[in-house]
């Protein structure tokens, strides 16, 4: 970035909406799902229809608890919904329920890692629950849009910043450990490819010690954190070539134009928007119990800071491999369940981060959907660290075990995979391996250290891999020195 | 119209910016007849204003009594795609049609 050392700071706020992910959606009892054929999950509650009420999903509610809880807000005690007033063919009936004066939480506060390893609070100013809109589809070709509705009344949790974010990279950190959070909540896909995570940030520069914002410029078609970024540094620099030519930021909405990488102006429409909120008065007021708050901040799972710390402190790993360990709660959870079995922090760390991605990435799946048990990893790591199988041998057993779902124990008998740890079973194979290489064991005896090497290697060949490699290296020095 | 000498609380401005909010294209000989008439809704409700309301506190909802109605997040049997888009001005099988929006 260039702006670091110039005569202007960047001030930036963001707006995340999160799509919860509940059975139904927010007031009706329609499935709220992704991907469904065009108005097939609609009823009278969300298209509007006359006549009609919305009731709240008591599910909604308590996730969007679990969230504010999560980023420090306060969780408000008397809650109401409200009509947001406005006029567009995704929006049934011409207005949205959403939460104006009376929102969920207010005044949270999430801490931003920075690129130097301090970090921030950033404000959160407040989160609110609102129904989704639905889908408008264009076709150049026709005089006319279709509308698809499934997607009107999918719950949506907005989560609005302050206006703390100094910098782009800080707005991409931000929304990296909002992400994280949420996703570790279980209450959203956190998808931004399919919308169940979605951004719009706004950006305004002012002279350095200056107390007031300057005009902001909100950014929208932001698909991705590292549009965000991009479309930030890009409002950044343009911003400041204005200004330091003397000109005036317009406050506006622009768009950002991912292939060209620039913003454009949208079109202002004339005059600002009056929404005209009011208390909704099909939805009476919710009265949230300090019992049910409690009740909820107790049942919060270890959150991905904390979690971090606890791995450090109890299994001794290095920051690079907790960060791996912790990015999904699932791999969290199996690294410690495999653990509990075999006791043995940094090989499971290994064996998850190496073979169990390795095969993840190959199946694109999860932990859930792989069928490897816990037991079963511990099974395997336990026969190879104990010298039952090789190593080789045991990655082998993995893999049979994840297609066959065959106990690790029975994979090893049925394909002899079990390691020669017997010494008078080697006994005849080192024998032999020292008479045939002659050479090579006069070299290691004229002390020519490397010939050891090769040597086990001959004894692995001769027993078709299933000599314990370090007693063969130990049987092989002790016959060669003793002459 | 009698009471000449009140002061409007609906200027003509008032119902041109209403009218188009809600999208309604008004003539403008009826914007006089409008605007009486709103003012005389918002005139009758402004009697609320000598209504004493020191210590009693605000009310969001008319049902005073009636709190926390939640569903539990069960799946109902939506419309059929047919049902849906029945009273649609304007549809095709799948989707709601409407005049093109950019
Ligand atoms: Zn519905």
């Amino acid at each position: 970035m260039n702006t670091k050392k110039s005569k202007y700071e960047t001030v930036v706020g963001l707006e995340v909406h999160v799509q919860l992910s509940t059975k139904t959606k927010i007031f009706c009892g329609c499935a709220n799902g992704f991907g469904a054929d065009p108005n097939t999950q609609v009823c009278p509650v969300c298209l509007g229809q006359p006549g009609s009420l919305p009731v709240l999903n008591r599910t909604a509610f308590e996730s969007s608890i679990k969230v504010a809880l999560a980023i420090n807000c306060d969780v408000q005690e008397i809650v109401k919904f409200d009509r947001k007033n406005y006029y567009y063919p995704d929006l049934p009936k011409n207005y949205q329920i959403s939460q104006f004066d009376m929102p969920i939480a207010y005044d949270g506060h999430l801490t931003v890692p920075g690129e130097d390893g301090s970090s921030r609070d950033i404000g959160i100013t407040r989160a609110h629950l609102e129904e989704d809109a639905g889908k408008l589809i264009h076709d150049e070709k026709k005089p006319f849009s279709y509308v698809d509705l499934n997607r009107t009344g999918t719950p949506l949790l907005e989560i609005v910043s302050e206006p703390d974010i100094q910098s782009p990279g800080e707005a991409y950190q931000y929304l990296v450990i909002l992400k994280h959070i949420i996703k570790y909540l279980d209450v959203s896909d956190c998808n931004m490819e399919e919308g169940s995570l979605r951004c719009d940030a706004n950006i305004s520069l002012r002279k350095r010690g200056d107390k007031e914002l300057g005009s902001k410029v909100e950014i929208k078609n932001l698909n991705s954190f590292k549009a965000v970024r991009d479309a930030l540094l890009y409002e950044e620099e343009r911003q400041e070539d204005i200004l330091s030519e003397g000109g005036r930021i317009e406050q506006e909405t622009r768009l950002w134009d991912e292939k060209r990488g620039i913003t454009s102006s949208m079109r202002s429409k004339e005059g600002a928007q009056d929404y005209r909120y009011f208390p909704d008065p099909d939805l009476v007021p919710f009265e949230v119990r300090s019992g049910l708050v409690e009740t909820i901040r107790e049942n919060l799972p270890e959150l991905p800071v904390k979690k971090i710390e606890r791995f450090a402190e109890q299994y001794k790993l290095d920051k690079k491999d907790i960060e791996v360990l912790v990015s999904e709660r699932p791999i969290a959870d199996f690294f410690e369940k495999v653990n509990t079995e075999c006791n043995n922090p940094k090989v499971v760390s290994n064996w998850i981060q190496g073979e169990v991605m390795m095969h993840l990435k190959d199946k694109a799946t999860n932990i859930e959907g792989l069928g490897l048990s816990a037991k079963a990893l511990a099974v395997i790591i336990k026969l190879a660290s104990g010298g039952t199988i090789s190593g080789l041998a045991a990655k082998d057993v993995l893999n049979t075990h994840i297609d066959t779902g065959d106990d690790p124990e029975v994979i090893i008998k049925e394909q002899g995979l079990e390691q020669v740890s017997d010494e008078g079973e080697l006994d005849v194979i080192v024998n032999k391996v020292i008479e045939v290489n002659e050479k090579s064991a006069n070299d290691y005896r004229n002390g020519k250290v490397n010939a050891l090497g090769f040597l086990v290697g001959q004894v692995m060949r001769e027993s078709r891999g299933k000599a314990n490699p370090k007693l063969a290296g130990d049987m092989l020095k002790k016959k060669l020195e003793r002459k | 119209m009698g009471n000449k000498t009140k002061k409007k609380i609906i200027t003509a401005e008032d119902v041109r910016y209403v009218a188009k909010l809600s999208r309604l294209s008004l003539d403008e000989d009826k914007i006089g007849k409008f605007q009486e008439q709103l003012d005389g809704i918002l005139g009758y409700i402004a009697q609320l204003d000598e209504v004493n309301t020191d210590g009693v506190l605000p009310t969001t909802h008319v049902l005073s009594s009636m709190k926390n109605v939640f569903r539990e997040d069960e799946l109902r049997e939506s419309l059929t795609t047919e049902a849906a888009l029945k009273n649609a001005p304007e549809a095709d099988e799948h989707f709601f049609k409407v005049p093109k929006i950019i």
